[in-house]
């Protein structure tokens, strides 16, 4: 199972800030792709990704008991 | 005090800045960020902070590391508040500790470059007729690598 996070504008897009998924093995981009098929109005091709709060690679995997989160373009400061 | 660390509480800039005091420290160049009212004419009526805190707090850490080693003896501490925020509030304070003054300017402007790039927090802005996430993928920059660069070493 993974944990996905979502923050700001795509977390009050799916209402939502957390999904537990049944994935035990998937590529970020396939994630991302499978997502967007669920949720037709989320767009995730300019959002980052962290696995357990390091940022990841399209191409990287996420695994059982990971935590995937989805990092819109920041604002801080 | 923790030297990195978001925070749903007013800042306490003192404690910000004797965090990172110490004897071989010749300068202490502490930047604050405030909230705005007005940006490109629109009136902004108050400001909303969220963060990924706890990736937050070791990114802010990684940007006093990455100070660190550009420019040795440095001590930094940033403290980011997160919640609804009034004109003026403090939004951020960044301190950094230096031998001598010209890279407590240099670490300073590097810190608060950084956490634009890296630190994952969001402002939503409040107009008097509307409200938007600032930095949204519709109207901000993209990440063709899917994040952000390293820091350059």
């Amino acid at each position: 199972m993974i944990t996905v996070l979502f923050f700001a504008g795509q977390q009050e897009l799916i209402g939502e800030n957390k999904l537990e998924r049944p994935e035990s093995h998937i590529k970020i981009s396939d994630l991302k792709a499978k997502l967007m098929e669920e949720y037709p109005k989320l767009s995730l091709q300019h959002t980052m990704t962290a696995i357990n709060e390091v940022y990841a690679e399209e191409e990287e995997f996420a695994g059982d008991n990971d935590i995937v989160a989805f990092i819109p373009p920041v604002s801080g400061g | 005090m923790e030297k990195y660390s978001i925070t749903s509480e007013e800042i306490d800039v003192s404690a910000v800045i004797n965090s990172v005091i110490h004897p071989e420290a010749g300068a202490v160049n502490t930047f604050i960020g405030t909230v705005r009212e007005f940006t490109k004419g629109k009136q902004t009526v108050s400001l909303q902070y969220e963060a990924y805190a706890s990736m937050a707090e070791k990114q802010l850490k990684g940007i006093g590391d990455e100070i660190s080693e550009k420019w040795p003896g440095v001590k930094t501490s940033i403290v980011h508040r997160i919640g609804m925020l009034a004109i003026s509030d403090i939004a951020v304070v960044i301190a950094v500790a230096s031998p001598h003054r010209a890279e407590s300017y240099e670490a300073s402007r590097y810190a608060i470059e950084r956490i634009k790039q890296i630190v994952p927090i969001w402002k939503k802005e409040y107009w008097v007729n509307g409200e938007e996430w600032i930095g949204d993928q519709l109207e901000n920059k993209a990440y063709p690598d899917g994040k952000p660069e390293e820091g350059s070493k």
